[in-house]
């Protein structure tokens, strides 16, 4: 028991967010573990966007907690953030910089070690496939290779929580494969949330997964479970978010 | 951390043409009131060694050229300040530093100072002009002190209240017409106020800087040059949080 509280790194208890009478998020748990992938879907407006702002410190909950590797969000964000890396749904690139630059930002906002700051910097460009574009302007990347950076800038600072927002939209057949495969591989380390609309991609990489609808979740449960139980994940989530 | 963002503010700033433009325009101006002054100057010198107590060429030249400066900078700021928060805002960047393990202040106060950087080099190179004067004669170099000391001051009032403006929308140009129309209308209190509404001159902010324009270093005036800028980046950093509290 001591060894699962130990192991985990993010932990919300009983999230709501309400904007004005409207009911965005409304008590939502989530806990994650560290080597775990999780899988966050829903339909459009089901909230997974306002409670991914809320565990990176952008939005406040209006009632809950949110824990990061035992650290209180709201109380001491700045630890908190510390070990957290973010990719938006529209991934924050400063079009008029070099990817080299953006990302030595990225790694200085971050509080990466200085002399460690060059081997961060050719290590997180190998990862994510951008070791020929260091010196061209964002603004010139195409789509795929813009997400690559964003992704690249949540996982600089080797984060023990990465949350990443649709982080394969708008990227060709090839491009998917490889990001998820990246996702993958830091997920051994760290924990990841991903949110996307592609159950696939949530069957190929997430070993759990959560369903919210209507600012609620309505299903948690691991990806071996919903094997073993025979169900397919579309079935489900038509079930659960078929809204009457 | 405020390091970093001033570091990045400056790079923003100088990989954009409209920083140098800026720069060029700003002296290229200053100097044409300068030389327009040096001619005045030469012109009625003969006439200034009959009076017993003349002014100095720094009375002459170098003050009404740092009138002409806070003029210009009042409308140069809101250009350079409506970048600061609306734009990023508007491209979605400014998540990249809430979710860091940065504090709104530190993000505020780096903002405020690499624009403040920016009028530094401004200010150095009218420092600079006025100083190639020292060629052909003596400066008050006090009243040289004083005029930089109260454009600096001013030039943060403009500055705090163009990043508080900028951090109202989400739209780059209404911020700068916002700090502009703002800006121009606390200058135009001299105008509009008669000699009776005494108090109503207490907030013009180009009135302070004529003290430091005519040598005086008045603790008044740079306390309400303080108090202003604390306030406006106050209100910048409480609407950013209150931005993630209201949402």
């Amino acid at each position: 028991m001591a060894d699962e509280t130990a192991a985990l790194t993010l932990s919300a208890q009983n999230l709501c967010r309400n904007y004005g009478s409207h009911i965005a998020v409304n008590k939502v748990n989530l806990q994650l573990r560290r080597g775990e992938v999780l899988g966050l879907l829903g339909p459009n407006g089901a909230g997974k966007t306002t409670t991914m702002r809320m565990l990176t410190g952008n939005l406040a909950p209006s009632t809950g907690s949110i824990e990061i590797c035992g650290i209180d969000l709201l109380d001491k964000p700045q630890e908190a953030k510390a070990h957290l890396g973010f990719l938006p749904e529209i991934p924050p690139l400063y079009q008029e910089m070099t990817v080299d630059e953006y990302l030595l930002l990225a790694a200085r906002l971050h509080r990466v070690d200085k002399q460690a700051i060059q081997t961060v910097l050719d290590n997180v460009k190998q990862r994510c496939g951008l070791e020929d574009r260091g010196k061209y302007l964002i603004s010139t990347l195409s789509k795929g290779f813009q997400q690559r950076v964003g992704i690249a800038q949540a996982i600089i600072h080797n984060p023990d929580v990465i949350i990443l927002d649709e982080p394969t939209v708008g990227l060709d057949p090839n491009q998917m494969r490889e990001i998820r495969k990246l996702i993958r591989e830091v997920g051994i380390s760290s924990s990841v949330i991903l949110s996307t609309h592609i159950l696939s991609e949530v069957e190929s990489v997430c070993d759990r997964v959560q369903i919210m609808h209507k600012g609620s979740m309505v299903l948690d449960e691991t990806m071996t479970g919903l094997q073993q139980k025979g169900t397919r994940l579309e079935t489900v989530f038509a079930q659960l978010t078929h809204s009457g | 951390m405020i390091v970093t963002i001033i570091r990045k503010e400056l790079r923003m700033l100088f990989t954009s043409p409209l920083a140098w433009i800026l720069l060029t325009l700003i002296q290229l101006v200053l100097t044409w009131v300068f030389l327009g002054q040096l001619d005045a100057f030469l012109e009625i010198q003969p006439q200034l060694l009959q009076i017993a107590n003349p002014p100095g060429i720094t009375e002459i030249i170098i003050s009404p050229v740092f009138a002409m400066a806070a003029i210009v900078l009042l409308m140069v700021t809101p250009l350079l300040s409506m970048r600061l928060l609306a734009e990023e805002r508007r491209n979605h960047t400014l998540t990249l530093l809430i979710s860091a393990p940065v504090s709104m202040t530190d993000i505020v106060i780096g903002k405020f100072l690499g624009l403040m950087v920016f009028f530094s080099v401004v200010i150095a190179l009218i420092v600079t002009l006025c100083i190639s004067l020292l060629m052909g004669g003596a400066l008050d170099f006090g009243l040289l002190l004083s005029n930089t000391i109260g454009l600096f001051l001013v030039t943060a009032c403009f500055s705090a209240l163009g990043l508080y403006i900028s951090s109202l929308t989400t739209q780059p140009a209404i911020a700068a017409i916002g700090a502009l129309g703002v800006l121009l209308g606390l200058w135009v209190i001299d105008l509009a106020a008669s000699e009776t509404d005494e108090w109503l001159h207490y907030f013009s902010l180009l009135k302070h800087f004529k003290h430091f324009n005519q040598g005086l270093i008045d603790t008044l005036s740079i306390a309400y040059f303080i108090l202003f800028m604390v306030t406006f980046l106050v209100l910048t950093i409480r609407r950013l949080d209150g931005e993630r509290l209201h949402g």
